[in-house]
């Protein structure tokens, strides 16, 4: 998923004694594999990650990781499980999550299978590095939302970012990658951009593979970019791990006018997103999700509400293996022009 | 004098017009796309160039519609912009007070609420091309009917039968079974167009506040028949231009206007060598189709390709 895929192999190169491989980027391959193995009604990421995973296992890898969430991706893990192995493919699931929450007894056991050798504190060692990599990781993507849509040389944003990532994945301990960051951080802001006070600002909200994913949105992010828009987004890693439930619970209390109860996945924290953005006046939102996703089509209604309550355009897009690309280019580019028209 | 094209290419039908500095059209045709964009506007091209007057020039060019980017490249436009645009542009042009605009083309519908004249909102259909002129043109044919009298038979009909309008597909079949079961054909025809302003509103109008002056157009709006019962359905006067056909093409044209530059354009593309070739790229197992577009046999332009591996040759 995006580039989380690097401090995701730090982790299990440091702490396993075998060999990691890395699946190789999402194409239109991975979709169609997904595609042809999935129920046809699945959400999206289901597809994605099946996709993934067979391509994986043809690469010869023997153990598989996969996680597990609030809404259908609790059954992901014991589906595609059952699927790969109907298909004749032998390895071991590595399921971290399990009917929503961590079991670690289970993991700590399956890791031992993998890898005799497993140390404890050498692991929680380096688990503790590759946290503190993502929510640095988040907060650089973070600085880079509100601002590549203004860079003036092409790319300098990205190649920067590369560079970073290359030089995290080499320390060894959580002084010096606090050190790289900082001396990056410095270093991305000294990126000339041509960013006017007043530009237009944009959120997107929505389901949380969709997106994290720039293949399945399309490069969504980069097209806005592209119309010289400043992006918000919420949903990361460090929010998933770490502020899932904090958000929830502030957006049960904040939004207490649009919801009664907690609403599953990240159905409330949408809401309350949609709201913050309303209140803080964005030119507009941007809701995504894969098709078929219960949680964020539940909220539909609801986020139209607040947009009209706060007077923010408001366009919903659904993405699945079939969707067509120009359709939503098209749409894009009239919502552009829309919020455009609307600060004259 | 100066004027200006806009061309506004769909998937039924092509349409251009020719303003002058005060937005008055002053040549326009309407003719089918028939798949082929380039040929038809070649043809439109030089309809409209037989209405036009020497003495003018023309100083900008604008496309729309779903071939606008190709075409762009055709005719050099200055102006390449998406549909909804070029409609709520028009439109404003002749009713600078309008708070709705409905329109259903052959392949898409939208709804676009504009307040102060300014887009607050808009959608567009979907998935799918239920309840649009292609559907519509095709169930003619099936009944047997010419499209053009498809309307003011649809209003003698004092029954219309109900048909399950929420897509195309089950629509079709619905509307076999009661041809079979032996109703009346205008009360058919009036049926479908009854379902075509229900399913609009309910999958496209969903939500959104519909007020008056509401503005109805696209070639749908030809149709007397759904224009009968959108103004039953809404409970509210619904005007149609008599160019109502023609208001993306005005739209565009007068965002050509708008950002002319000095350039003056040639309309001779008759001889102009215009060529689309598609290629798959083996590069990764994406496999991004690439389509190269030559003019002359020069390369002007290539679409498609998802890295920046593919640079312009």
């Amino acid at each position: 998923m995006a580039n989380y895929y690097i401090p995701a192999s730090y982790l299990l190169n440091k702490i396993l004694d075998v060999e990691i491989i890395k699946s190789p980027l999402i194409t239109a391959k991975t979709i169609e594999l997904g595609n042809k193995y999935s129920p046809e009604f699945v959400c999206t990421p289901f597809k994605y990650t099946l996709g993934t995973m067979i391509e994986s296992l043809d690469m010869g890898a023997n153990v598989l990781v996969q996680f597990g969430g609030g809404c259908r991706y609790g059954y992901y893990s014991e589906l595609q499980e059952q699927i790969l192995k109907d298909l004749g493919y032998k390895f071991e699931m590595l399921n971290l999550i399990t009917a929503g929450k961590a079991n670690v007894k289970n993991i700590y056991k399956t890791i031992k299978k993998i890898d005799k050798k497993f140390n404890i504190f050498k692991g929680l060692y380096y688990l503790f590095i590759t946290i503190k990599m993502i929510k640095y990781m988040d907060k650089v993507d973070d600085y880079i939302r509100q601002n590549i849509g203004f860079e003036i040389e092409k790319n300098s944003f990205n190649n920067l970012l590369k560079e970073m990532l290359a030089k995290f994945s080499q320390v060894n301990d959580p002084f010096s990658l606090s050190v790289l960051y900082y001396k990056y951080f410095k270093k991305f802001k000294r990126i000339k951009t041509n960013k006017p006070k007043d530009c237009l600002k944009v959120g997107v909200i929505g389901e949380l593979y969709t997106l994290m994913e720039p293949f399945s949105n399309y490069y969504l992010e980069k097209q806005l970019a592209s119309f010289n828009i400043q992006i918000k987004r919420f949903t990361n890693v460090d929010y998933l791990l770490f502020k899932h439930k904090k958000t929830i619970n502030k957006a049960l209390i904040k939004s207490k006018k649009y919801m009664k109860y907690k609403m599953s996945a990240d159905a409330s924290s949408n809401i309350y997103w949609a709201k913050y953005l309303g209140i803080n006046k964005y030119d507009g939102i941007i809701h995504i999700k894969s098709s078929f996703c219960t949680p964020e089509i539940g909220i539909m209604p609801i986020l139209d509400k607040v947009a009209s309550n706060y007077n923010i355009p408001i366009i919903y897009f659904s993405f699945d293996a079939n969707t067509s690309e120009v359709g939503m280019k098209t749409r894009l580019e009239a919502f552009y022009d829309m919020i455009e028209m609307r600060r004259k | 004098m100066n004027c200006y094209l806009g061309v506004d290419i769909g998937s039924i039908s092509t349409k251009g017009v020719i303003i002058d500095e005060c937005n008055n059209i002053i040549a326009s045709a309407y003719i089918w796309t028939e798949g082929n964009p380039v040929n038809a506007v070649r043809n439109l091209i030089e309809i409209l160039k037989k209405d036009l007057d020497s003495k003018y020039v023309v100083k900008g060019i604008g496309t729309t519609g779903s071939a606008r980017k190709l075409i762009g490249l055709l005719l050099n436009a200055n102006v390449v912009k998406n549909e909804i645009m070029a409609h709520a542009i028009g439109t404003l042009s002749l009713y600078p007070d309008v708070k709705t605009i409905l329109e259903i083309g052959g392949q898409d519908s939208k709804i676009i609420l504009l307040n102060n004249g300014i887009i607050t909102d808009y959608a567009m259909n979907t998935l799918c091309a239920a309840g649009t002129g292609a559907f519509l043109s095709s169930q003619a044919k099936r009944l047997n009917i010419d499209i053009e009298q498809f309307g003011t038979l649809a209003l003698k009909s004092t029954n219309p039968v109900k048909i399950a309008a929420r897509c195309t597909v089950f629509a079709e079949s619905d509307l076999i079974h009661k041809a079979q079961v032996g109703y009346k054909k205008e009360d058919i025809v009036a049926g479908l167009c009854k379902s075509i302003v229900l399913n609009y509103l309910n999958n496209v109008g969903k939500g959104k506040k519909i007020e008056s002056p509401v503005i109805f157009q696209g070639g749908v709006s030809k149709n007397v028949g759904v224009l009968k019962y959108f103004k039953e359905i809404l409970n509210t006067d619904v005007i149609v231009d008599p160019n109502s056909h023609l208001m993306g093409a005005l739209g565009i044209a007068i965002l050509a206007k708008k950002n002319k530059t000095n350039k003056v354009y040639d309309l001779n593309i008759q001889n102009v060598d215009f060529l689309t070739k598609a290629t798959e790229c083996k590069g990764c197992s994406n496999n991004c189709e690439i389509l190269r577009i030559y003019k002359d046999n020069r390369l002007v332009d290539s679409w498609g390709n998802r890295c920046d591996k593919y640079i312009k040759n």
